[in-house]
């Protein structure tokens, strides 16, 4: 699959932890897992608080705004991404905390910055997943 | 219980070669190991203990059977390119405690010439590999790029000032016949050369080689009987530093814990090292580690790389003078054996005369494994002359 910004959408391998996850993320829907125990949000997904090792946890529906953490421009991509450079690979951090690793698809790389607010998207994998993906907020759908 | 003073580097060695289609895996293993124990003076039948990571079979138990050893003590703890800087800390704790005299570490790898040695993931996938290995990630820079985004926002770091580190290595990498890249670059150079992962150009990262090394660690009674010059092991720090929960914070390493582990093991601070090897997978990975390990405050890297600082013999901080992972060797794509044997020919004296380090009796040793952008194990190791 490629998305309409013509980045690849490989899918990923959901497991027994991680199933519900990913199936949100098909519904267009960015879960976060949350501790009973201690409410912590927790990233990457998994069924486990590492804050305080309580294994009961909640999903919680992320508001899928943001802001760049950090960033690079890849000059060239390697297996499913071979033809897609230059696209940007990024950490963003969540309003809910959570730093997560991503790409911001945007027509000039380049000229993201850190700090810059951004909003979630989801690339459909066809496999019962989407790729949760960010877009410079407010910029409509360019 | 301390390590400082209990067990000495006894034996080093460097493959020569950069690139080895002609070899197996094993073989190299075996080329280093018969190297290594060559210059302590020592044999196989002298290996009670043994040290490798996870890429030729399985580890010990295939290596141990191919070389012909009989251990009492095993180790292939895996932090990546750091691994044999633990194994050196893990050999003399076990020679401290008694349980083995004689332990032989050695790396090799292929990365160069074929893909023999490489394991891809094995059974199931690492938990983070659906939530990292999505987004076009190449290797490791782009994961190297994301810290150094980050710590020039942060402290504004230039990459000129990334560029200063390469162009020291190479100074250094004239004076070694082996060296994978032995020629000069300038600062303008660095920076002209193409661009890979913002901000970080193709001069910024270390070279791929094949190759391997291999120490020999032993406990004092066995050192004191051998000709070569002493080198103590004075402290180890580790630890494994990772994504915190989706906290990370991208501008700082490990080396914030395992150095001052390894100082205080040690007795020593930063002011009394006389030679650096300093893990340089990419030139943001030799700038955040100075930071971390105290050699300058937090975010004043840049500066303090300026103006020679690295460079052999007389710069404030002498490091790599074998031309490191970013002109010398980085054999297997894990630098961290190289850096243990620059550190042993420093303290020996043995080191190119045009980059040997006058009256060197302290040197430190800094291993970064896996990324700086998730997940890493960072070792330091702090080495001597017999009477530091
Ligand atoms: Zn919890």
């Amino acid at each position: 699959m490629r998305s309409e910004a013509g980045l690849p959408v490989p899918a990923p391998s959901p497991t027994a932890e991680t199933a519900e996850f990913w199936a949100a993320t098909a519904r267009g829907t960015l879960l976060l897992p949350r501790c009973d125990e201690c409410s912590t949000v927790i990233w990457y997904p998994r069924v486990f608080c590492p804050a305080c090792g309580s294994q009961t946890v909640s999903w919680i529906e992320a508001s899928g705004r943001g802001i760049i953490y950090s960033f690079t421009v890849a000059r060239r991509g390697m297996g499913p991404y071979k033809d897609a450079a230059p696209y940007a690979v990024a950490y963003v951090e969540l309003e809910e905390g959570p730093r997560i690793m991503t790409n911001v698809v945007d027509d000039d790389p380049g000229s993201l910055e850190v700090g810059m607010p951004v909003q979630v998207v989801f690339h459909d994998t066809g496999e019962g997943s989407a790729l949760y993906r960010f877009r410079r907020a407010g910029g409509g759908d360019r | 219980m301390s390590i400082r003073g209990k067990a000495y580097i006894v034996g080093a060695f460097e493959h020569p070669r950069r690139e080895i289609p002609d070899r197996s895996l094993t073989q190299i293993h075996a080329d280093v190991a018969l190297g290594a124990l060559a210059d302590a003076g020592l044999s196989l039948g002298d290996v009670d203990a043994y040290f490798c990571d996870s890429g030729a079979g399985f580890g010990p138990l295939s290596m141990a059977e191919y070389l012909g050893l009989r251990c009492s003590i095993v180790d292939s703890t895996e932090t990546g390119g750091s691994s044999y800087l633990a194994h050196v800390g893990h050999a003399a704790a076990a020679i401290a405690a008694g349980k083995c005299q004689v332990a032989l570490v050695t790396l090799a790898g292929k990365p160069r010439s074929s893909f023999e040695g490489f394991r891809g993931f094995q059974g199931e996938a690492t938990p983070e590999s659906s939530f990292e290995g999505m987004w076009g990630i190449n290797g490791a820079v782009t994961n190297y790029a994301l810290a150094a985004t980050r710590h020039m926002h942060e402290f504004g770091t230039t990459s000129e000032q990334l560029a200063t580190i390469k162009v020291a290595a190479s100074l250094h990498a004239e004076h070694n016949p082996n060296a994978f890249l032995p020629h000069a670059v300038t600062v303008e150079e660095v920076l002209e050369s193409p661009m890979v992962s913002d901000p970080l150009h193709r001069m910024d990262c270390c070279v791929v080689t094949d190759g391997g090394g291999a120490v020999i660690v032993a406990s004092p009674s066995v050192a004191r009987d051998l000709a070569r010059p002493m080198v103590k092991v004075l402290g180890h720090g580790e630890t494994v530093k990772h994504t915190n929960n989706g906290r990370v914070d991208l501008t700082y390493t490990g080396a914030v814990w395992s150095g001052p582990r390894a100082f205080d093991e040690a007795g020593l601070g930063p002011a009394d090292v006389d030679y650096a090897s300093i893990y340089d997978s990419f030139t943001i990975t030799v700038l955040e580690t100075l930071e971390d390990l105290g050699f300058c405050d937090k975010g004043k890297g840049g500066e303090f790389v300026m103006d020679g600082a690295l460079v052999a013999p007389h710069g404030r901080l002498p490091f790599n003078t074998d031309g490191g992972g970013l002109c010398n060797n980085h054999p297997g794509n894990r630098g961290g054996m190289t850096k243990i044997i620059e550190a042993v020919r420093q303290l020996r004296g043995e080191a190119h005369p045009a980059v040997q380090v006058p009256n060197c009796r302290i040197a430190l040793a800094h291993g970064t494994g896996g990324s700086i952008a998730t997940r890493m194990g960072s070792v330091t190791l702090l080495l001597g002359q017999e009477d530091a």
